[in-house]
């Protein structure tokens, strides 16, 4: 009798909602922002002692989905304009902030089976091109790219012959970075801010011109469901600060507010 | 008896209503006018039969290759048993996404093997046949689990018999042991199909998300949910796997009553 008693205490404590928790802030954020959201949580967190950052990092898509179906989400960092706009005109998040901005880049498997040298390349057959699920920021930007890229080239059917190598639509931009890396796929598009030291040692990059090039855009908001909102306000306005900025360079992404 | 009847049913209903409303919160949002449109699109026709295809492959995969094993394990008496018997189960515990990891490091293009296949001209990632190495690799050892307990549940005393009247193992196994333990392999092989035809993160590392190749019914739920149609395209693809899941069981089951007299039926009521 008592162990079914414990177990009904453990069972009711447990499903206690988390965000009822004091000092914890639940930011959701674009997978591309991994390291710069990492990077964040120990200067939010040294600023606001007793609080802990958790964080969710999944394709802005995703993360949306997640807010709309009630995810306790406090900030959202997203990789697009469209996610947040979904969620603000849904009465689901407030009127969001640019922060940040990125470009796209072309990355190969270090051991290039193909020779790939130049986006034009990408439609040599037997490549294994691997791509970010569509309905993703990332997805929706290479795709731009791809029809940018028919265009500087004369038309024709680039962007057919190419999406012909597509072999897989990954969940996020990591995942295609990952499978880059491991040399299993050839070639795959992420965004600059990707290039981490130790990715770079392990592919190779190839620019993207400027004028096939995509600028993502990244804006912050808070969202009204929020249980923490002055904490949430806090972390962006860590976000916009110079110091927040600043830390966006450290991390290749591209300030949206001058910084000195 | 009745009041304690009455008292075993409230106690279950707990693990009832558990197992039944995640499906009810399915049939509720389902767009039902608009059923016949979501389904029949090139998507959910493609992933669908994907779908029972490499299950079904899968799955007798897993009874050609699981059959041998469960016989050992279930018979034998050998030096590193218990190993072989761990190893056996590890698939089942470890989380899909490792397993997919797994196979991608050994099978894959850089893999330890992989390599080894690639110079042969023979390259796996990113295939149906991938597909169907995944789902078989989270699988087989519920198959094999349950085809080991049924081969232990067959009477030594008639195998035995078997034996003493002459007949050679082979026929042994063939008239005596397969026929009693059949309705244990069955089960097993439905255990099978049913991890293979829900499998997700194992086939998306190691297989890929492709439509028509790789993009079975749990990837393509998953996109769904994620892309235009967004939840109502997904909870339409979700019924419908529910739905041919459920047939394929129910059949099954059926046929199997037919054949052989099952535990259940021979069960005394004692409640």
């Amino acid at each position: 009798m008592r162990t079914v008693v414990v177990l009904l205490v453990l069972l009711v404590a447990t499903a206690m909602p988390p965000a009822a928790q004091a000092g914890q802030l639940t930011v959701f954020a674009a997978a591309s922002l991994t390291e710069y959201v990492r990077g964040l949580e120990p200067i939010f967190e040294k600023a606001h002692p007793g609080v802990t950052v958790r964080t969710n990092l999944a394709a802005s898509s995703e993360c949306r989905l997640q807010i709309q179906q009630g995810a306790p989400a406090d900030v959202f960092l997203s990789a697009d304009s469209t996610s947040l706009a979904l969620l603000t005109s849904a009465n689901l998040a407030e009127k969001p902030q640019l922060f940040a901005k990125n470009h796209l880049v072309l990355i190969v498997a270090k051991r290039d089976r193909i020779g790939i040298k130049s986006p034009r390349d990408l439609t040599k057959r037997g490549l294994k091109l691997i791509l970010p699920q569509q309905a993703s920021p990332i997805g929706k930007y290479t795709y731009r790219v791809l029809t940018n890229l028919e265009a500087l080239y004369g038309g024709g059917d680039y962007k057919r012959r190419v999406l012909a190598n597509l072999v897989s639509e990954e969940q996020n931009v990591k995942a295609v970075v990952t499978k880059v890396v491991l040399g299993e796929a050839d070639a795959g598009f992420c965004y600059v801010s990707d290039l981490t030291p130790e990715v770079r040692a392990r592919v190779k990059v190839i620019a993207l011109s400027p004028d096939v090039n995509v600028t993502a855009t990244y804006p912050i908001a808070v969202t009204t469901a929020s249980r923490q909102k002055a904490l949430a306000r806090d972390f962006v306005k860590l976000v916009l600060s110079p110091r927040g900025q600043a830390l966006l360079a450290k991390h290749r992404l591209i300030p949206a507010r001058k910084t000195k | 008896m009745r009041g304690r009847r009455f008292v075993l049913m409230l106690l279950c209903m707990p693990a009832l209503l558990f197992l039944t409303v995640p499906l009810l919160g399915l049939l509720a949002k389902a767009d039902v006018a608009r059923f016949g449109v979501y389904v029949c699109c090139e998507e959910v026709t493609s992933a669908l039969s994907l779908s029972l295809i490499t299950a079904t492959a899968s799955a007798l995969i897993s009874l050609a290759i699981g059959t041998p094993l469960a016989y050992l394990l279930a018979y034998g008496q050998f030096r590193g048993k218990r190993l072989v018997d761990t190893l056996v189960d590890l698939p089942v515990v470890l989380p899909p996404t490792v397993a997919g990891l797994a196979l991608l490091m050994a099978l894959g293009r850089e893999g330890l093997f992989g390599h080894r296949l690639e110079a042969m001209g023979i390259s796996l990632t990113f295939t149906t046949a991938a597909v169907i190495l995944a789902q078989t690799f989270v699988s087989c050892p519920l198959f094999i689990r349950q085809a080991r307990v049924g081969f232990q549940s067959v009477p030594p005393h008639l195998i035995l018999a078997s034996r003493t009247l002459g007949a050679s193992s082979s026929r042994t196994f063939w008239r005596v042991t397969l026929p009693l333990a059949w309705h244990a392999l069955v089960a097993g092989l439905i255990m099978a199909w049913s991890r293979a035809i829900g499998e997700f993160g194992a086939t998306l590392m190691f297989a890929g998300n492709m439509k028509g190749t790789t993009q079975t019914m749990p990837l393509a739920i998953y996109a769904q949910v994620t892309g235009e149609m967004q939840i109502k395209g997904a909870v339409v693809l979700a019924l419908t796997l529910v739905a041919v899941s459920f047939l394929v069981m129910v059949v099954t089951k059926m046929l199997l009553a037919h054949e052989v007299k099952t535990p259940d039926s021979q069960a005394v009521a004692l409640v």
